[in-house]
């Protein structure tokens, strides 16, 4: 019998007793309290919660780019201190760089190795993401879905074990949207890397994840666990999916009927 | 009173009217020119207003222009012109701007680098920086005489202290107003140091560090002319103070002042152009 929190495989992350202080001013404010989380090597897993919640924060101590009050994380059983290019932090919006091009991009993690094998990987993933043709436009000249996805095709270009997410498609249009999603599951399911995606759109999290973790607010607390134990493509209208969406929906305090 | 001046005033300011019916285009090219003959013709007749004569007995009565017209002030350009000073002292000034404004820029730069990305650099330089700033560089030409003598050297030396304020602090702004994410990202694909300068902060850095260039050649430009009034023997600003020294020559002046003019539009059209490149093209453009 594991622990609630415990990913169903070999574990890649393990949280433990996590909490992290802001002072504003004066004042203190607990974002993370005790939190425990595990996620297994090649999962997918999506963290879901109301909008200030501390999903961010979580994600930027997992990233290393913040240091916890208490706690500890260990990826590999190694405890992270600071960012590391196997595990590569996708920003929702000044990911990438608007001074250099689709090229430039996916090649940042790439400098120190020797030219040819650099064009050989910028050229998979670009062809990866589908933006061949695009390699010398800047990002100012890409649609926000383009954009998006040559973040997404500069965090794979170094092969990181974990990529994590931050909203990566918060600011796409609907449609635009679900696209980016069956693009997101098609590479997963080629790579096999380890994702945890943030978000705070409940279809989103049970279209994507293996297992959703849903947050509370103040102060940011697991509320529950849920595995999405469907088959892809999920059917969003059949009675499996809306019985885990009423779940979900009920773990974030929110009724499931409006 | 000039008919001539008159007409030509009054048909500018019709066509300015008239150019609202214009599309956007045409009115580009006919609004420019219209006002510059406006004012030309406008310029001519209060020059003439100012004319007066003297009459002493058993002499022919003499006309005393105490503000050139544009038609002498030709004359006057033309004389400069010919006679190579116009020339020469151009150069002579774009020679101690290019100077000063160059190592303004190659020390300003890296300084603005360094202050926007260390805290502990910015600690020690800021203040200093921002108690130096305010004094105008005039304030120090005397000094600069005293250290540097008559020469090239103390005009230089206001032009660099004109333009590097304006680009120290651009620049370290421009690193401090970087958005977090993208250390981050650099960090995060394990950039070294000077990867990380090269690769992120100054291409993030580098929109708003040509405008801060732009600024400071507009400065050093300004400050030239004072800077060769001081006992400087040649530049466009040492010609205005000679030309009103040597015979109250006015319609040198004008025409000095004319070419400084000029001189600086071309000046500021030359920066402009490296808001084109294609690297920086982001940081100019709305989206
Ligand atoms: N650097 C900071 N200093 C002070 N308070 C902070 C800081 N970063 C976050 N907070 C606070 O911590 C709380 C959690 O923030 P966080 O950004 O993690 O929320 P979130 O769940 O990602 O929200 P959203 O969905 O809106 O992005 C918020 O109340 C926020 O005000
Ligand atoms: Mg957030």
């Amino acid at each position: 019998m594991s622990a609630p929190n415990a990913a169903a495989g070999d574990p890649k992350v393990v949280v433990r007793g996590l909490s992290k202080r802001f002072r504003r001013g004066r004042e203190e404010m607990l974002v993370l309290d005790a939190i425990d989380l595990e996620i297994a090597r090649g999962e997918f897993v999506c963290i879901l919660g109301p909008s200030g919640c501390g999903k961010s924060t979580l994600l930027n101590l997992l990233g290393g780019f913040e240091e916890a009050d208490a706690g500890t994380i260990l990826i590999d059983g190694e405890k992270v201190t600071r960012p590391d290019p196997r595990r590569i932090f996708v920003f929702q919006d000044y990911g990438i760089f608007p001074w250099a091009t689709v090229r430039e991009n996916i090649a940042l993690g790439l400098l120190r190795r020797p030219a040819k094998e650099r064009e050989e990987i910028v050229a998979r993933y670009v062809e990866l993401i589908g933006l061949q043709g695009f390699e010398d436009s800047y990002p100012g000249e890409l649609s926000g879905g383009m954009k998006q996805r040559v973040a997404v095709a500069r965090a794979l270009a170094v092969s990181p074990e974990i990529v994590f997410m931050d909203e990566p498609l918060g600011a796409l249009d609907s449609l635009t949207r679900l696209s980016m999603r069956r693009e997101l599951l098609r590479i997963w399911q080629r790579e096999r890397m380890t994702i945890a995606l943030v978000t705070h759109d409940v279809d989103e999290s049970l279209q994507l994840a293996d297992r959703v973790v849903v947050m509370t607010s103040r102060p940011g607390r697991i509320a529950g666990i849920v595995p999405v134990a469907l088959p892809h493509p999920r059917d969003p209208g059949s009675p499996a999916y809306n019985a885990l969406k009423r779940q979900l929906f009920e773990l974030l305090g929110v009724r499931a009927d409006v | 009173m000039s008919l001539g001046a008159l007409v030509t005033a009054a048909l500018a300011a019709v066509a300015i009217v008239a150019s609202r019916g214009l599309r956007q285009r045409a009115q580009a090219v006919v609004l420019p020119i219209a006002t510059g003959v406006l004012l030309l013709a406008l310029w001519h007749l209060w020059a003439e207003s100012t004319r007066y004569q003297i009459a002493t007995p058993g002499e022919p009565v003499r006309t005393v222009e105490v503000f050139p017209t544009p038609e002498r002030t030709l004359v006057a350009f033309r004389e400069l012109l010919s006679d190579g000073r116009l020339v020469r002292y151009s150069i002579a000034s774009l020679f101690r701007v290019a100077v000063g404004f160059l190592l303004a820029a190659a020390i300003g730069i890296p300084l603005g680098l360094w202050a926007g990305w260390s805290t502990r650099a910015s600690y020690s330089i800021n203040p200093f920086v921002q108690a130096l700033r305010p004094i105008s560089p005039l304030a120090w030409i005397p000094i600069a005489t005293l250290a540097f003598g008559i020469r090239d050297e103390a005009a230089i030396f206001i032009i660099f202290l004109g333009s590097f304020f304006p680009i120290v602090t651009g620049t370290m702004t421009a690193v401090r107003s970087m958005p977090v994410a993208y250390v981050r990202s650099a960090h995060n694909f394990g950039l070294r140091k000077f990867e990380l300068l090269a690769h992120v902060v100054f291409p993030a850095a580098l929109p708003q560090i040509i405008t801060s260039l732009r600024i400071a050649l507009g400065v050093a430009w300004l400050v030239i002319v004072a800077a060769e009034m001081n006992a400087i023997q040649s530049g466009l600003g040492f010609l205005i103070v000679d030309a009103r020294n040597m015979g109250m020559r006015y319609d040198l002046v004008v025409a000095a002042m004319l070419v400084i003019g000029a001189i600086g539009i071309g000046l500021d059209f030359l920066v402009r152009r490296l808001e084109r490149i294609d690297s920086v093209r982001w940081g100019f453009t709305k989206e």
